[in-house]
């Protein structure tokens, strides 16, 4: 039988909130026993996925954040959604360096960094339709390694 | 408090997690020394820092282009191995220098 584990969060798109949205999700991984590099990989995602609703879906404007994430065996589900103005060109936007807003000092590596940390990261996005980002990472890659090794 | 200026050079002493919250903060007091205190070096304590993502390489972007224009460099300290990664992964180990200390 398959162990599966959900949650939910709601909160306002602050920037104070990108650090308890950090908290709260690591803290739900904790059950799957990650590796300390696990833990920070999937911090820096939701981190990223986090601040860009902050900074381009809201455009630092008052809005909702929204994250689902689940776990399913082995495998850690995250999906976070804005009703911001969404993205013109998806495909644009995940390009290394390209930024709307290089005023703001953005370093254009939001989705590269998602994309390192995690195992798949899937954008659907519409102009004034919101984003959502779905990720997925496998959790406790090494563990599973040393358990099968005959000794 | 989490600034230090001796001579020309500016020590930023990093909190344990950057992120764009932290950033934005950090931005405006690092320009505001940089200019009044004619700063040349900047440096980047890593000491308690155990997270960053890719609003403090924005950070770190923004102060190396200032401090290159003014003929300066820009140098990261005490980063542990994640930090060094992700210093390393953004392309920053090619423009800044990191102080490695000795074994």
């Amino acid at each position: 039988m398959k162990t599966t584990n959900e949650m939910e969060l709601l909160f306002d798109s602050k920037s104070e909130n990108e650090g308890f949205a950090r908290v709260a999700v690591s803290a739900f991984l904790t059950q799957m026993n990650p590796t300390l590099e696990e833990v920070e990989d999937v911090r820096t995602a939701v981190s990223e996925a986090v601040t860009n609703a902050i900074i381009h879906g809201y455009e630092g404007k008052e809005g909702k954040i929204y994250i689902r994430s689940q776990i399913c065996d082995h495998v850690f589900y995250i999906e976070i959604k804005d009703d911001g103005v969404g993205i013109p060109d998806v495909q644009k936007a995940m390009e290394p360096l390209f930024t709307t807003k290089p005023d703001l000092e953005r370093s254009g590596l939001g989705f590269i960094f998602m994309q390192s940390f995690m195992d798949e990261v899937e954008v659907e996005s519409n102009p004034g339709e919101g984003t959502r980002v779905k990720m997925k990472k496998r959790i406790g890659k090494g563990q599973e390694v040393w358990t099968t090794q005959s000794l | 408090m989490n600034y230090l200026v001796e001579e020309n050079c500016l020590t930023i002493f990093l909190p344990q997690e950057v992120d764009h919250h932290y950033a934005e903060e950090m931005k405006k007091e690092a320009d505001r020394l940089i200019e009044r205190k004619h700063i040349k070096y900047v440096i980047f304590d890593f000491e308690n820092t155990y997270f960053m993502d890719s609003s403090g390489i924005g950070v770190i972007m923004g102060r190396y282009r200032q401090i290159y224009l003014l003929g300066g460099e820009v140098w990261a300290v005490h980063a542990n191995e994640r930090m060094k990664k992700i210093l390393n992964m953004s392309g920053m180990t090619k423009i800044i220098r990191l102080y490695e200390e000795e074994e």
